[in-house]
C-alpha cells in the first residue's frame, strides 16, 4: 500500500505536503512533490483528495494481494470522483456526495 | 547541526491537534478569553487517526437507551475491567457533541421526521470522509488558539509533580521548543508500531491505526511518573484480510455473519464482545477450519454498491480491493483476520490513571481520548466529550486564585529568563535538553538506523510479548526474555545517527514504543489470568479469575524502575474532582476506597 506521485503532472503548489498525517511528502529542488519513505504510507489517501491536478494515485502492493490497479480522486465542490484504472486500461469510477450521508 | 531555542508559553497547552484535541480547544475558547496552543507533529487537517475519515459515530445514546446502558455495554465487553464514573460521564455527553459536530458541518443521516437514522444500539450513520477537516477549519476560526504544525513534542516539563510546560522539536527545521503553559492537556492518541505488522514487508503500514501515533503521550506520562493503568488490555481490531478495513460496516451494516471455510456461522460458539470476535476467528484458524470470512454473497446489488461507497469515506482500499479484482461483496464473501496488537485507550482501558475530570496524577496534566484510561469504547464522540471535560477542568484549574490545584507559583532555585507566565523554567535543564538531541544530530555512528532497531523491537514483541504469530500468546518466560531483549534496543538507542530534524523525529518515536513496551510487558506480566481472549492470552494462566477483578496500574520512579501497583475497580470518587463538575459521588462509592491493594 502506498502512493505514487507522477512528476510530470505535479504543479508543485505543496497541498500535499500539508495534509500527510506522517509527513512524509516533500518538495525537491525542482518543485516537485516526493515521498521519501514510500514504505510509511499509510494510505489514508488525504493527498490524493488535497491534490488539484490528480497527480498522485495509490495502489495495493504485491504483498497485499494486489493487482496494479490506480485509484486516484477529482474533488468537484461537495463531490468526491473516485476512478480505479485497471490493468486493462478500463475506467470505473463512483462518486461520492459529501451532503449524503451513507447508509450503512 | 545546531538547535535553535524558542520559547512560547499559554495558558492552556494541547499536545496533539486530533479528534479530542481540537474539541477540547474549541471548547476551551467558548469558556474563556484565555490563549490555547495546539502543537500538532503533523498539520491538522488531516492528522491523526481520522485523517481518511470515518462513516459513522458509533458512540452514541439512540432513543429508548440512556447513558447507563452505554456504561453496562462497555462494562461487559471490557470483562469489567472498566471506570464507571469515566464511563457515565463520557456517555452523558456523547449526544451532544454529535449535534455540535453536524453544526459545524458533518453530514448526518436524518429520516422523514428529521431524526438521526440509527445502525444498531449504538450508531448512527454519518459521511464523515470531511470531519477532521471541519474540526481544523472550526479552530482556524478562533483567534485564541495558535496551532503550531509539524512540532513533534516528546517530553513534559515538571517540576513537584505539577507539569509545567513541554519540549517539541520541528519536524522540519532546527529548532527545540520550549513551551510553558498554566495547564497541560495530553491527547496524542495511542500506540501502534509496538509489534510486528501483520504485513511486514513493503505494506508494513498498512495497519489499522495510525503508525504515526507511536504512543508518545503514554511514554511522555511513564517517564514522568505519571500513574498508568492497564497497558495490558491490547487491543487487536477483527479486519477485512490485507486492506485492514473495518469489519463493523459489514457485519452492522448488512449483517455479515462471521462464517468459517465450510460456511459454518462460529460466532456464537466464543461470543460476541470485541475480543471474543477475534479470538473465535484466531481458534478456528488453529484448529484447521480457516480462512474465515464475513458471508456477503446474497446481498443485493444496491448494498454492494452502497457498501463500496461507505469504504471509500474511511477505507478506499476496501473498495479498490474489490473494484480492482471485480470480486465485490455480493459476489464473494469478505476474508478477516486480526491485526497485530495495539495500545489504545478509545477502545480499551489503557492509558493515563485519570479521576473523573481527566486530570492525571501529575497535576495540571490532563488527559483526553485514546491516552486517558479506564473508559473504553470511546471513539470519536466520546473522545470529544474527553476533550470538553478536561478543557473545562483546566480552565479552572488555572483561574483559581488560590488552593492545592490551582497555584502556579515560582519554585526557589529556578531560572527566571523564561517565565511569561508566572512560572520558572530551569535554564540548565533547557540546554542539557539541546545537547541530548544535537549529539544525536551530529553522531558520526553508521550503524544501526532507527529503522533497524524498530523492527527488532517489533519482532521481539511479536515472538516473545505475544504477537501474531504466536496467535497472541505469552508466558512467563517468554515475557522476560522480552524485557531484557527491549532494555539492550533501549541501550542501543543513544549512539543512533540522525541526518535531518525528519529522522531525530523517528529516533524519538523509537524510544517512545521502546519505553511503552517496557510498561506493556510488565503488565502482561502482573495480571496473572486471561481476562480477555486474544487481547491478553496467558499461557500461563489461561483461565479468568474473580482475583483479578481490580485494575493494574504503573509508575515508574526517578531512577527508571517500574512499580506496579493495584487498585480496586470502583475507586472513590475525587470529592473535589466531582465538584469541579457539578457532580455527586455515585451512592456507596466512598465504601470501597481507591487504597492500593497491595
Amino acid at each position: 500500500m502506498s502512493i505514487e506521485i507522477l512528476r510530470e503532472s505535479c504543479i508543485g503548489c505543496g497541498k500535499c505536503t500539508t495534509v500527510c498525517p506522517g509527513t512524509l511528502i516533500r518538495l525537491t529542488a525542482d518543485g516537485k512533490a516526493h515521498i521519501k519513505y514510500p514504505e510509511r504510507c499509510w494510505g489514508c489517501t488525504s493527498c490524493i483528495k488535497e491534490c488539484p491536478c490528480e497527480a498522485i494515485c495509490f495502489y495495493l502492493g504485491g504483498d497485499l494481494n494486489g493487482l496494479g490497479g490506480k485509484l486516484t480522486v477529482r474533488r468537484e465542490k461537495q463531490l468526491l470522483h473516485w476512478t480505479v484504472k485497471k490493468t486493462d486500461g478500463k475506467l470505473e469510477t463512483i462518486t461520492v456526495d459529501g451532503r449524503d450521508s451513507n447508509k450503512y | 547541526m545546531f538547535l535553535k531555542t524558542e520559547y512560547l508559553n499559554t495558558d492552556f497547552l494541547i499536545i496533539g491537534g486530533g479528534t479530542a484535541g481540537c474539541y477540547s480547544a474549541l471548547t476551551f475558547c467558548e469558556h474563556s478569553a484565555g490563549s490555547v496552543l495546539i502543537a500538532e507533529k503533523a498539520d491538522i487537517k488531516r492528522s491523526g487517526c481520522l485523517a481518511a475519515g470515518v462513516n459513522a459515530i458509533n458512540a452514541y445514546i439512540v432513543p429508548g437507551k440512556s447513558p447507563q446502558d452505554y456504561v453496562e455495554y462497555a462494562r461487559v465487553d471490557a470483562q469489567e475491567i472498566v471506570r464507571e464514573d469515566l464511563l457515565l460521564t463520557m456517555a452523558e455527553g456523547l449526544n451532544r457533541t454529535a449535534k455540535k459536530l453536524e453544526k459545524l458541518g458533518l453530514t448526518i443521516l436524518k429520516d422523514e421526521q428529521g431524526k438521526y437514522v440509527t445502525r444498531g444500539n449504538r450508531n448512527i450513520k454519518i459521511n464523515g470522509e470531511n470531519i477532521k477537516p471541519i474540526l481544523a477549519e472550526a479552530v482556524s476560526e478562533q483567534e485564541q488558539i495558535t496551532v503550531l504544525n509539524r512540532v513533534n513534542v516528546f517530553e513534559y516539563i515538571v517540576k513537584d509533580n505539577r507539569v509545567l510546560g513541554a519540549y517539541g522539536i520541528s519536524v522540519d527545521e532546527p529548532i527545540l521548543y520550549v513551551l510553558s503553559a498554566k495547564a497541560v492537556l495530553c491527547a496524542t492518541g495511542g500506540a501502534s508500531g509496538l509489534y510486528k505488522p501483520n504485513h511486514p514487508g513493503f505494506s508494513r503500514h498498512k495497519m489499522w491505526y495510525p503508525p504515526f501515533n507511536t504512543g508518545a503521550g503514554y511514554a511522555m506520562g511513564i517517564r514522568a511518573g505519571a500513574e498508568m493503568t492497564t497497558f495490558e488490555m491490547r487491543f487487536i481490531a477483527l479486519r477485512c484480510k490485507d486492506t485492514i478495513a473495518p469489519t463493523g460496516t459489514l457485519a452492522q451494516g448488512v449483517g455479515a455473519k462471521q462464517i468459517n471455510s465450510r460456511g459454518e456461522v462460529y460466532e456464537q460458539r466464543y461470543g460476541i464482545t470485541t475480543s471474543q470476535r477475534v479470538h473465535g476467528t484466531v481458534t478456528e484458524n488453529l484448529e484447521g477450519r480457516g480462512p474465515c470470512y464475513l458471508r456477503t454473497v446474497g446481498i443485493t446489488k444496491e448494498q454492494d454498491q452502497d457498501l463500496q461507497k461507505a469504504y471509500l469515506n474511511m477505507a478506499p482500499s476496501q473498495t479498490l480491493r474489490w473494484l480492482e479484482s471485480g470480486l465485490t461483496p455480493s459476489v464473494q464473501n469478505v476474508e478477516i483476520e486480526g491485526t497485530e496488537p495495539y495500545i489504545v485507550g478509545g477502545h480499551t482501558a489503557s492509558g493515563y490513571w485519570v479521576d473523573v475530570c481527566r486530570e492525571t496524577t501529575i497535576r495540571g496534566l490532563f488527559a483526553a481520548g485514546d491516552v486517558a484510561g479506564g473508559c473504553p469504547q470511546k471513539y470519536v464522540t466520546g473522545a470529544f466529550v474527553e476533550g470538553e471535560i478536561a478543557a473545562k477542568a483546566a480552565l479552572k484549574y488555572t483561574q483559581a486564585p488560590t488552593g492545592k490545584r490551582a497555584v502556579l507559583e515560582p519554585t526557589s532555585g529556578l531560572d527566571s529568563a523564561a517565565s511569561p507566565v508566572g512560572f520558572l523554567l530551569d535554564r540548565k535543564a533547557i540546554e542539557v535538553k539541546k545537547q541530548w538531541l544535537e549529539d544525536f544530530l551530529n553522531s558520526k555512528e553508521m550503524s544501526p538506523t532507527s529503522d533497524n532497531l524498530e523492527q527488532q523491537m517489533q519482532e521481539v514483541m511479536d515472538e516473545y510479548a505475544g504477537g501474531i504469530s504466536q496467535s497472541y500468546r505469552y508466558d512467563e518466560l517468554s515475557l522476560k526474555k522480552a524485557a531484557a531483549k527491549i532494555r539492550e534496543l533501549e541501550r542501543q538507542l543513544v549512539s543512533l545517527p540522525a541526518e535531518d530534524m525528519q529522522e531525530l523525529v523517528y529516533i524519538l518515536e523509537l524510544r517512545e514504543r521502546l519505553t511503552l513496551c517496557k510498561s506493556v510487558i510488565a503488565h502482561l506480566k502482573a495480571r496473572k489470568e486471561t481476562r480477555w481472549h486474544t487481547f491478553a492470552e496467558h499461557l500461563d494462566y489461561p483461565e479468568k479469575s474473580d482475583e483479578w477483578l481490580k485494575f493494574v496500574n504503573s509508575r515508574q520512579d526517578k531512577a527508571g524502575r517500574l512499580h506496579i501497583l493495584y487498585r480496586s475497580l470502583n475507586p472513590a470518587p475525587d470529592k473535589d474532582s466531582n465538584k469541579r463538575l457539578g457532580k455527586r459521588p455515585p451512592k456507596g462509592a466512598d465504601k470501597e476506597g481507591s487504597r492500593d491493594e497491595y
